[in-house]
């Protein structure tokens, strides 16, 4: 049976907006347990809501990244359930009528982009005194009412390693929004999983079972890599799947069913009484627009229109550090052809991994020069490479001083090239034989010879025509 | 001082006079309050914490309030009459409180109430039953009931209520003062323990319209902390009206018709003769969906408790109830199950089902379609009339215990006074003489921030029905140096 | 119109726990009051919008601006039980 997989993904994102989203407190980063807290956010008695128009910002930002049509009204509602991390008894959300529906990023659907906040952090510490024998937990208000923005696909992905490219794009386009900064790590990410198989072709689809939780790129993939396997061979089997919650484990990679001894979810959704209508106008959407850059997708079209490697698109586009750097790179060279600028922005992100080209000595216009002396000859790219590239990041200068000072200039013809690849040939007197009856390889030893003698300096292409040339060929 | 002032106008101005110093005013009402037999009140002041020499110079000139126990006060108890919240001190104080404060009032007292408001008769409270002053073996109404009791009593000048569903207008009628209940988002909800969120208002309770109209004037405003608030768009003036002329009254026979009880039948016939002396028109009208309201309201307002009392779970503040097995969901249920009084729980049991799946179309989302036409029913109204009369109660004072039994027959008490308050358009109740000895009420009602004209009208009414309001008339309970042998009698 | 069963399940929902004699007061209490509320089932309400506010604000927003938290101190005030600066709660599905 040939078994396709449909993955549909909601992903709450934490926004980098200076307070919380109904009360002033300050945004938590760490802070000691329970010192950004008041009465809205503690859920006291008496205390109301009052929306914070940043998070109303930011979501109309991202609703116009993904293209979705903003609602010119919409509303919150009051999701009911208790638990110790939700202060009043019910989490501020949207329901039936989301600040965004519809739009797309890349090849997947957006279904709906909605706000909504954030609960508190809850600590197990294990047994306490006061409650005899059983666990007990801590609960730490500071994150509860971080703004949220909840976004929905639709069921277009169909493999774990599509899922988890896309949420990584997802990632990027936040992050270069200015809208969240997106830590996984620290939670501020965390993603959803809709998982179902049905035979390939069937136009079907097969019951579906929700990973909760996933908070890094690489679980996300994993834990639907697990969930498609454990499908596929409960299918095989003629056995059924069970429509249910899970939890993907990532140290064991296992799953676990959370069969709550709750009765079947009952949220009592209706219209929060305590605040307004949000009604987009005009200047709000134009503000949003303005605010809204170019995008990662847009930025890897217009990269690879420029003649870049898909990879070094992706690369650049993802990285905004990077591909500022490399925007900054290209205005500064004169002629230099973006696809050889991009490669040498590679080597540099190369050379610095994680670390950011801002953070290096290296300076745009530096990297520019230097591929252009590599360009014209003046110097060769391994040397360019190994020793210009490496010194201008560690200590910054002017990459022709450079080649000067370390003495890696390239050797012309009418110097010593000429002659080192008379010694080679004369070293090599079999290779030149081969080389001579046609055989093009062979010209393999008698330039390692000149470059090894010229220590890297010689340029390969001119190595080979003085050769070709002393050859008679 | 000769005789305590009568309304807290007097009292301002008895104290801008030199007659009569804050101070004495507020060591007076802080021993009637100490000495209160009618459970009044859940908290008093000290003496000692009385109002300063500056506090004559504010407009409300030191003069003691007493403020319904649901609005928070920072650090002074604040229990919204339930067993859930006993001793709770918030940290914070409620807007509406803070501008009353800021603007001279003397907080002497927190007031008795319905558990969360939930009640019209201050039975529901898990401090114990309020007596009516008129006749202590019957209720004064509620759920302000502790707050009308004191005014009543003439412990207090006046106080601050919250009506949802008529919880000031009852309680006013039911103990003979007058309450005001504003449009929806005139005053700020901020700091009221909530009961039902889109329906809940602050309100004063007073002995005159001109004192209603007086507190009312500090309690409007745009709160940042509302979502709901709004500005009001013109400012509150003292009401002078002395006659109605060319004013046009509708009569709706929905609220006018069964279930008012004869007396109180009379008064008003008699009430609605003496607006047409006053030289304004009454006309009957119809008010086609509020026969349904009750239901509406009691629907919408239970859904929106049982979501609003979500957050008393044990965790935070107030009543914790350990769990014998350990568990989280047993120490929520057996917290909530004593923390909450009867009818609290019964409301959380209709809201909760109401709301529940598969029966929030039938039941919440028609309610608050059966808001939509009482709205619109009111809004027809208004185009025709300016003002609309009914009997606040279809009672007078009912004696303690007697809808105890029977929840809905208590629900029935709110008839007249909950279409207003689903519309949320504002409506004050008068005095208007007596049923069988007791109290009955008036009400008057208007459009949507209407008020400066309703307390005009009403301020004319009251002037006419100045007669036979005197007949229920208490005698003061305040004692001023001086006048040390006994309470000095009603000015009149 | 509310038996014993839908009482113990939306007592549930509501975390309450109910007596025995509750139970069957609830359930004959809610009974009466909804049959009562039956009676909007007669009006044609299919083409009314539903209310949710009475007033026509919309937006009412905040600006961004932080103002001061309440002390830890005050934040756990009132709490009926404190452990290592937080709220204690049972550890919930334990
Ligand atoms: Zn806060």
């Amino acid at each position: 049976m040939n078994l396709q997989p449909t993955i549909g993904l909601e992903i709450h994102v934490q926004l980098d907006t200076r307070t919380k989203m109904f009360c002033a407190c300050e945004l938590s980063f760490g802070e000691p347990p329970n010192t950004r807290t008041c009465p809205v956010c503690l859920g006291l008695p008496g205390a109301l809501p009052v929306l914070n128009a940043q998070s109303i910002h930011f979501g109309l930002m991202i609703g116009h990244a993904l293209g979705c049509e903003l609602a010119p009204q919409s509303i919150f509602h009051r999701k009911n359930y208790f638990y110790p991390d939700l202060p009043k008894g019910f989490q501020i959300s949207q329901y039936d009528a989301p600040l965004c529906r519809g739009g797309s990023l890349g090849d997947v659907r957006i279904d709906r982009v909605h706000l909504e906040e954030d609960a508190a952090k809850l600590n197990h510490v294990g047994v306490s005194g006061r409650i005899h024998g059983a666990g007990s937990s801590i609960v730490d208000f500071n994150r509860g009412g971080t703004p949220l923005v909840e976004v929905v696909t639709e069921p277009d992905l169909h493999d774990a390693e599509e899922a988890r490219v896309w949420l990584a794009l997802l990632a990027a386009t936040m992050r270069q929004l200015g809208v969240s900064d997106v830590r996984m790590a620290e939670g501020s990410l965390r993603c959803d999983a809709n998982v179902s198989l049905a035979p390939a072709g069937s136009g079907e689809l097969g019951v579906k079972t929700e990973l909760k939780n996933m908070n890094s790129f690489s679980f996300v993939k994993r834990g639907i890599e697990a969930e498609i396997a454990r499908q596929r061979a409960l299918l095989e089997s003629g056995a059924e799947v069970v429509q249910q919650t899970l939890h993907f484990d990532p140290r064991s990679g296992n799953l676990t069913s959370l069969r709550s001894k709750e009765e079947a979810h009952d949220y009592r959704y209706f219209p929060e009484p305590d605040l307004v209508p949000i009604a987009i106008d005009e200047e709000m959407v134009q503000r949003a627009r303005e605010a809204v850059g170019e995008l990662p997708a847009t930025r890897i079209a217009r990269y690879e229109h420029l003649g870049l490697s898909a990879e070094h698109a992706h690369q650049f586009a993802f990285r905004p550090a990077l591909g500022s750097f490399f925007e900054a790179v290209l205005s500064a060279a004169d002629g230099a052809s973006p696809r050889e600028l991009a490669t040498w922005t590679a080597h540099v992100a190369a050379a610095l991994g994680e670390r950011d080209p801002d953070a290096s000595a290296l300076e745009p216009a530096a990297l520019a020069a230097l591929v252009a002396l590599v360009g014209a000859g003046r110097v060769a790219a391994g040397p360019a490479r190994t020793v210009v590239l490496a010194r201008l990041l560690s200590q910054g200068g002017d990459p022709a001083r450079i080649v000067e000072q370390e003495g890696v200039g390239a050797l012309d013809d009418d110097a010593g090239l000429a002659d080192a690849v008379a010694a080679a040939i004369a070293e090599h007197p079999d290779a030149a034989e081969r080389l001579r009856a046609g055989n093009a390889k062979a010209i393999g030893p008698i330039v390692g010879h000149v470059m090894r003698a010229t220590k890297g300096r010689a340029d390969g292409g001119e190595v080979t025509r003085l050769v070709h040339e002393r050859l008679g060929l | 001082m000769s005789a305590p002032p009568r309304t807290a106008t007097e009292a301002v101005e008895a104290i801008r006079a030199g007659q009569l110093s804050a101070r004495e005013l507020w060591l007076a009402c802080q021993a009637a309050a100490t000495d209160d037999e009618l459970n009044a009140f859940t908290w008093v002041a000290d003496a000692d914490d009385g109002p300063n020499e500056e506090a004559a110079a504010l407009p409300f000139a030191g003069i003691p309030l007493a403020v319904k126990d649901l609005f928070c006060t920072e650090g002074i108890p604040s229990q919204a009459g339930s067993r859930i919240l006993r001793d709770y001190r918030p940290p914070y104080t409620a807007t509406v409180v803070r501008q009353l404060l800021d603007a001279g009032a003397s907080l002497l007292a927190k007031t008795n109430q319905d558990e969360f408001a939930m009640g019209s008769s201050n039975e529901n409270s898990a401090y114990g039953a309020v007596l009516n002053p008129h006749d202590r073996g019957r209720v004064p109404g509620g759920s302000s009931g502790g707050s009308a009791a004191a005014v009543a009593a003439g412990i207090v000048p006046w106080a601050l209520g919250t009506d949802t569903g008529g919880s000031i207008r009852q309680p006013a009628a039911l103990c003979g003062i007058v309450g005001l209940k504003p449009t929806y988002g005139a005053c700020s909800r901020y700091g009221m323990i909530a009961f039902a969120s889109s329906l809940d208002q602050a309100g004063p309770l007073t002995r005159s319209v001109a004192d209603a109209a007086l507190l009312f004037s500090k309690m409007v405003g745009r709160d940042p902390c509302d979502s709901t608030s709004l500005a009001f768009p013109e400012a509150i003036e003292l009401p002078r009206s002395e006659r109605l002329d060319g004013l046009r009254f509708g009569v709706p026979d929905e609220l006018t018709g069964e279930g008012v009880e004869t007396g109180v039948r009379a008064a008003f016939e008699a009430s609605v003769a003496l607006v047409e002396q006053l030289g304004a028109s009454v006309e009957r009208c119809q008010l086609p969906h509020a026969p349904h309201a009750l239901a509406a309201y009691y629907l919408i307002a239970p859904a929106e408790c049982s979501s609003n009392l979500a957050r008393f779970d044990g965790v935070r503040y107030g009543l914790r109830v350990d769990s014998q097995d350990g568990s989280l969901e047993e120490m929520y249920s057996r917290t909530r199950a004593e923390g909450f009084g009867a009818e609290v729980k019964r409301r959380v049991m209709l809201g909760t089902y109401a709301l529940s799946s598969g029966y929030y179309d039938a039941y919440y989302g028609r309610a608050q379609r059966v808001r939509t036409k009482i709205a619109e029913d009111f809004r027809a109204a208004f185009e025709r009339f300016d003002f609309i009369l009914t009997p606040t109660s279809p009672t007078a004072a009912f004696e303690l215990g007697a809808r105890t039994s029977d929840p809905l027959a208590m629900y029935l008490s709110d008839f007249c006074t909950v279409p207003m308050s689903l519309a949320g358009i504002p409506a004050i109740s008068i005095p208007n003489g007596a049923s069988g000895g007791l109290p009955v009420g008036l009400q008057v009602v208007g459009p949507a921030f209407s008020e400066p004209r309703l307390l005009d009208a009403a301020h004319a009414l009251e002037l006419a029905h100045a007669d036979r309001v005197k007949t229920i008339a208490l005698p003061s309970p305040l004692r001023f140096e001086g006048n040390e042998n006994g309470a000095a009698g009603a000015r009149e | 119109m509310l038996d014993r069963d839908q009482v113990l399940h939306v007592a549930r929902l509501a975390r309450l726990e109910l007596t025995h004699d509750e139970v069957e007061r609830m359930s004959r209490e809610l009974s009466a009051v909804l049959d009562h509320i039956e009676t909007i089932s007669e009006l044609d309400l299919e083409s009314v919008a539903p209310t949710s506010h009475v007033i026509e604000i919309a937006n009412a927003l905040r600006a961004d601006e932080p103002r001061p938290s309440l002390s830890r101190e005050v934040a756990l005030a009132g709490a009926p039980a404190v452990a290592e600066e937080g709220f204690e709660v049972p550890t919930p599905g334990s």
